[in-house]
Order: structure tokens, then sequence, then C-alpha cells
């Protein structure tokens, strides 16, 4: 019985514990348009990755808090002094120094609209959101940059106010966990297990 | 609002005068099960060397340094396939490095090949780019594709790439093209002259004769974007040899290659379009600023820069590219270009970016009728034809050998042999493929000057290519 690829930190070390790959069969490919002769084979594979978020754990970690992060540049002389960046940026794209990380929950519920929006039928393999895809760029006031993200309830409209949604409960503790919905939405029909 | 600094925004500059000499290109198709990717690779190596009426191995002896472009290790599921190449290609042992751009990656490597020669390292370079996208299924090429997108802020939502690009696409669709019917059919009119150019050219996989309502009709991908609006995927395999003056001469002396100035600039711009800032729009040499002052006005939504709309790196690629060669208007000054049509629409976008059409009037150029081989309205000669190829629509979007398929696209045309290489009917017989019987000679006559265009995904890395007929420079020093 194969069991989960599960990883913990400790004393500085990754601890690796279960089945991080599966081995199957290689296959042969052949030609049905000329006898069968062999063409190739097919090289299955299944493996576990491990990333670091890095700097970057504390906004993944918020948001299954329901908090939404990003950071701002303090340096007093760097030309983008003051700065909010959303994505969060662990350290200033002009000056290179060590962001203040700032809670934008609140900025984010009273001022987020949608700058712009696609929805998309189609997906890559791995995919799990539910399909059409509706994804929007967010705007917010005083951010220096537009978030990438989808919404989760709605149609989307250019312009249109959204406020952030956080998968609260099971989260997946992936950007997936940061969704939005109109702003008018009121709490009882956000789907299972998103909260605000 | 970020600003540039005098020295980045220097104007680039070559030590001595670069040459390409000739170009080599395999067939393109969806899938080609029955041929390694070095199979490939010699193909169009073979084919640049017969171009100069050389044998491969005559030609082999002058190559000092390799640049290799493939894209996606994990396509090919070969980590460090440009060694492979390499060998099977018997260049040991020369130094070589692959270079990889997202959808840049095949102008990148021209821009490394000629920065080689340019700085006196080498005195010819051999450039080669392939990619192989046929041997995974579609949407594990979408997840792998996806995986050139941030792995942790974007590549979750979907697993597909097409995505991230079209939130820009709706943007520039809702403010400069202001939703309106006959914009989207303008796109489509994009999509049609593709495939249809693609038609007369033996390397494409996508020709196809097809109506603005056929495109209208094909299934919804991303709406406004319909699957007929969409670039190829595509395997094979494109090179060219660049070179100083002394071995472009000596290697062209029994070939109707003319060697042809070459120069190649970059730019680039957030990975994350959700990262990108407000700035001045960086003026090409046929703009002024007070032109845009009213852009926003013109169109809602149309003043944040580059905000969704434009690519950035795009235009800087073309900021050091038409300042390093003299060009002032690019419809005037070159006669023939390719651009990366991933899709109808960020075509039109790369109009406005490179100032074939002022930001916000991209879809002139297609309306006018500028940017076809005959105009339609006209019947004369289109003022600066684009994609005669059949572009990454029509003819193939082989990541790494894209932007080199552009580049030997351009150059048959400055040689005058576009005809020669293109109607060639063992060519057609050799990959299969039925030469139709309305071919029609694309050469655009009297050729002198032309531009690729080569882009990655949103925009991330973007290359300008500029070939000129050593006899025709705008600027002497260039
Ligand atoms: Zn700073």
């Amino acid at each position: 019985m194969s069991q989960y690829g599960q990883v913990q930190v400790k004393n500085n070390r990754y601890k690796f514990r279960g089945d991080f790959h599966r081995l199957e069969q290689h296959m042969p490919i052949r030609d049905a348009d000329n006898g069968w002769k062999l063409v190739g084979v097919t090289k299955p594979r299944d493996m576990t990755y491990v990333h670091s978020y890095g700097g970057e754990a504390v906004f993944f970690e918020s948001l299954s808090q329901g908090k939404l992060l990003a950071t701002k540049c303090e340096n007093p002389d760097c030309e983008a002094n003051g700065s909010v960046f959303q994505p969060f940026r662990i350290y200033c794209p002009d000056c290179l120094s060590k962001c203040a990380v700032v809670d934008m929950t609140e900025r984010a519920e009273k001022t987020a609209q949608i700058h712009t929006y696609m929805v998309c039928t189609r997906s890559g393999a791995f995919n799990v959101l539910d399909k059409p895809i509706r994804f929007i760029n967010v705007e917010f006031e005083n951010v220096s940059t537009i978030l990438f993200s989808y919404l989760l309830v709605g149609e989307p409209v250019i312009g249109m106010r959204v406020r952030p949604v956080f998968k609260v409960f099971n989260p997946t503790y992936t950007i997936l966990d940061l969704s939005w919905v109109p702003a008018d939405t009121p709490a009882e029909s956000l789907p299972e297990g998103f909260a605000f | 609002m970020i600003k540039f600094s005098d020295q980045q925004l220097k104007t680039p500059k070559f030590m001595r005068p670069v040459y390409l000499v000739t170009a080599g290109q395999s067939k393109y198709d969806r899938a080609i099960p029955h041929k390694r990717t070095e199979e490939l690779c010699i193909d169009a190596f073979k084919m640049a060397a017969e171009l100069l009426d050389l044998t491969p191995a005559e030609l082999k002896r002058y190559i000092h340094t390799c640049y290799y472009g493939h894209f996606a290790d994990h396509f090919g599921d070969q980590l460090l396939g440009e060694a492979v190449i390499h060998d099977r290609l018997g260049l040991d042992p020369l130094g070589n490095v692959g270079i990889k751009s997202g959808g840049a990656t095949g102008g990148s490597t021209l821009w490394e090949a000629a920065k080689a020669v340019a700085s006196g390292y080498s005195d010819c370079v051999l450039a080669m780019g392939w990619e192989r996208m046929d041997e995974v299924p579609t949407d594990e090429g979408n997840f792998l594709i996806a995986s050139a997108a941030d792995r942790d802020w974007e590549s979750p939502m979907g697993q597909i790439y097409t995505g991230y690009y079209a939130v820009m696409a709706q943007k520039y669709w809702q403010v400069f093209g202001k939703a309106e019917a006959s914009f989207r059919r303008t796109l489509a009119e994009i999509s049609v002259k593709h495939h249809g150019y693609a038609r007369f050219n033996p390397f494409a996989h996508g020709a196809m004769k097809i109506t603005v309502d056929d495109v209208l009709m094909s299934p919804m991908v991303a709406d406004p974007l319909r699957a007929l609006d969409a670039c190829l995927m595509s395997v094979g395999a494109a090179c060219a040899i660049i070179c100083d003056e002394p071995t472009a001469m000596e290697l062209s002396k029994n070939s109707k290659n003319k060697p042809l100035r070459i120069w190649v600039t970059a730019g680039s711009h957030t990975l994350r379009p959700a990262d990108r800032r407000n700035m001045a729009i960086p003026l090409l040499p046929n703009e002024t600023a007070s032109q845009y002052k009213n852009l926003g006005k013109e169109f809602p939504g149309g003043d944040r820069y580059p905000g969704f709309t434009g690519f950035l790196a795009a235009r800087v690629a073309a900021y050091y590219g038409y300042r390093m060669t003299g060009v002032v208007d690019p419809t005037e000054d070159f006669d023939v270009i390719e651009l990366h049509d991933a899709f109808t629409i960020s075509d039109v976008q790369t109009y406005e970016d490179i100032g074939v059409r002022p930001y916000g009037h991209g879809r002139d150029y297609v309306e006018s009728g500028d940017c076809y081989h005959t105009n339609p309205h006209t019947g004369k000669p289109g003022k600066l034809p684009s994609n005669l190829s059949g572009g990454l629509i029509g003819c193939m979007h082989a990541v790494g050998a894209s932007g080199i398929m552009q580049v030997f696209e351009i150059a048959t045309h400055l040689w005058g042999r576009w005809a020669e290489i293109h109607g060639d009917k063992n060519r057609w017989q050799e990959f299969g493929r039925t030469k139709p019987a309305d071919w029609t000679d694309l050469q655009v006559k009297g050729a002198k000057r032309a531009l690729s265009v080569s882009h990655a995904g949103v925009g991330s890395h973007v290359t300008a290519t500029i070939l000129m007929d050593p006899d025709h420079l705008l600027k002497k020093d260039a």
C-alpha cells in the first residue's frame, strides 16, 4: 500500500516519509499504418516535488487565516518608497531592501475592483478549479500592482467591485485559498470552505 | 511611475558589422513521430549549407561557437538536450550553450549569436533552435507550458498559460477594441490571412483556406478569442549562420545568398503581469509624447501604460533596435516583417508596441490592407507585408525555432529567393504535402530591409531582429 509523501523540516533539514515516486512499466509505441513497427516507448513517471515558500510563507499561511498580506517599501531613500506590492514581494524591486509586511484585507474589502478578466473554458492537466474558470485581475486603491486571481461567484465585468474570500476550511496552502466574489455577496451564498 | 536611467536606455552598439549568411529549417508539423529531434536539426543545418552551395562538412569548418535555443526541457524529457544536438551535429570541441526565454527563445538565440560575432569572440556562429511538443497529450502540454508562469502565484490557477495572457487580451479588446464587432472581424481577418499564406509555404502545417466567418464560428477558447485565433503547437527546427564580414564574403562567394547585415536587440518585462507598474511610454523615433496626451480620453481605460494592453518588452526591443540601425518609421523603412502572432489580438498589440501604428490604432494596419502581400483594397503591393510565412498561426510555433523561422523567412525575401525555396516541387513532395494549384509567389519585390519580433508569453522577453541589404543601410556606422 503506497503512502502520500510527507515532509517536515527538523533541525533545518527536510525529513521525508512515504512514497515520492511510483514505478510504472514502459510501453512500446507502434506504427498502426506501417506493420506495427516500433517507433518508441512511453515513459511513465509520477513524482512528488518539495517546494519552499521561503519569505512568502507568511502570505500563504495568512490566507488560511482569512488575511490578505501585502508588502511595502519603507526605504526613505527609494523612489518606490511607500509603494504597496500585491503580489507580495519580499524585497522592493527598486532598492532591494526588505519590504514591511502589511495587512491589506480591509483595503481589499473596501477598494478592490476588477481591472480585467477572462472566462476560460480550457485547462491544463492537474487543474483543480471548476470550469469555466473566471480569471480576474484585481486593482486596489494605493497599491501599485494588479493581483491575478479568480472569481468564485458571479460573472466578471471590468470595474466591478469585489471582495476577497478565503478558504479557511481545509485550506490548500496555495494561491487557490484566495478568491473573490462580487462585493454585495451575502456570506451564506459563499461556496463550501470559503469565508470572508 | 517607474523610470529608466540613461544608462539603461543607451543605444546598443556592435563592435563590428555582423552578417546573416544563410539559414535553414526542417519541416514543421503537429507531430513528427518518425524523427528524433536531432534529425530535424540536421535537416535544418543541411538546408543552410545547401543555400550556400556548400556541403555540411564544409560549412562546419567555419563555425566557432554554437548557441542552442530550446525552451522546454520537460517537453523533450531531456535536460541538456543542447548537448545531445551539439554532439549529433558533430560540432565538438566547440563551445556551446543553451538559451531559454520562453516564446522568444529563437530570437534570444540569435541575440547571443550576433553578440558573439560583434564582440570579436567568434567569426562564425551557429544559432539553432527547436522544440518538440508532440510527446505529451495536449492537456499535459498545457500544464508544462503553464510551468513557465509563476509556479506559486499563477499556474495553480487552471494550469493554462493561455488564461494568463488572455486577461490582457480582454483588456485590450474592451479598451482599445471597444468590444466592437468590426474589431472582432478584423482579428478574424488576421487568422484568415495567416492560414491563407501558410498554403504557399511547404514548411507550414497550418495551411487553411478559410473565411472570417469560419474563424468566428470556431470553438470559443476564451471569449472573444476562438480556436482559430490561436497559434499552432509544433515540432521542428530552424538555424542561422551568423558571421563577420570576411567570413560572410567567403561563405557566400558561390551562392545566391547575399550576406545581410543583422542586428538583434532585446527587452523584458515582469513574468507576472500582476507585477506591472505604471510608467511613461518610451517613445519610438516616429512618436511624440504629445500624441499620447489624450489616449485615456480617446480610449477610456487606456491611460495606464503599459497596463495590461501594451508589451513593454516589445516596445523596448524596438526602442533599442530602431536607434541602433537608424530606423525612423518602421512602415516606411522596412519592406517585410514577421511578427509573433501567438493570438490574432497579440499581433495587433505588437503593431503598436513596435510603432507600425500608434497605440490604440493597431487595427488600422490590417484594415488599411498595408499588412498584405497584395493590398486587397487596391490590388497594389501592401505597404509593409507581415507574416507571409503564415506566422505562428499558419506556419508553426515550435517555440525554440519560431524566432529563427521568422528570420529565415524575411531573409529569403531579401535574398530574392522566396519563390525558389517555397515553390520547389520536390520540397512539397518530400514533406508529403500537396502544392496548391493556386500557389502564389509571395516574394516582396525589391525587399532591402526587414524586421522580425520574437515574443515570450505575457511579454516577459521580446527580441527584435533587423536585417538589411548592406547596400541599403539607413545609418552608415550602424
Ligand atoms: Zn524600495
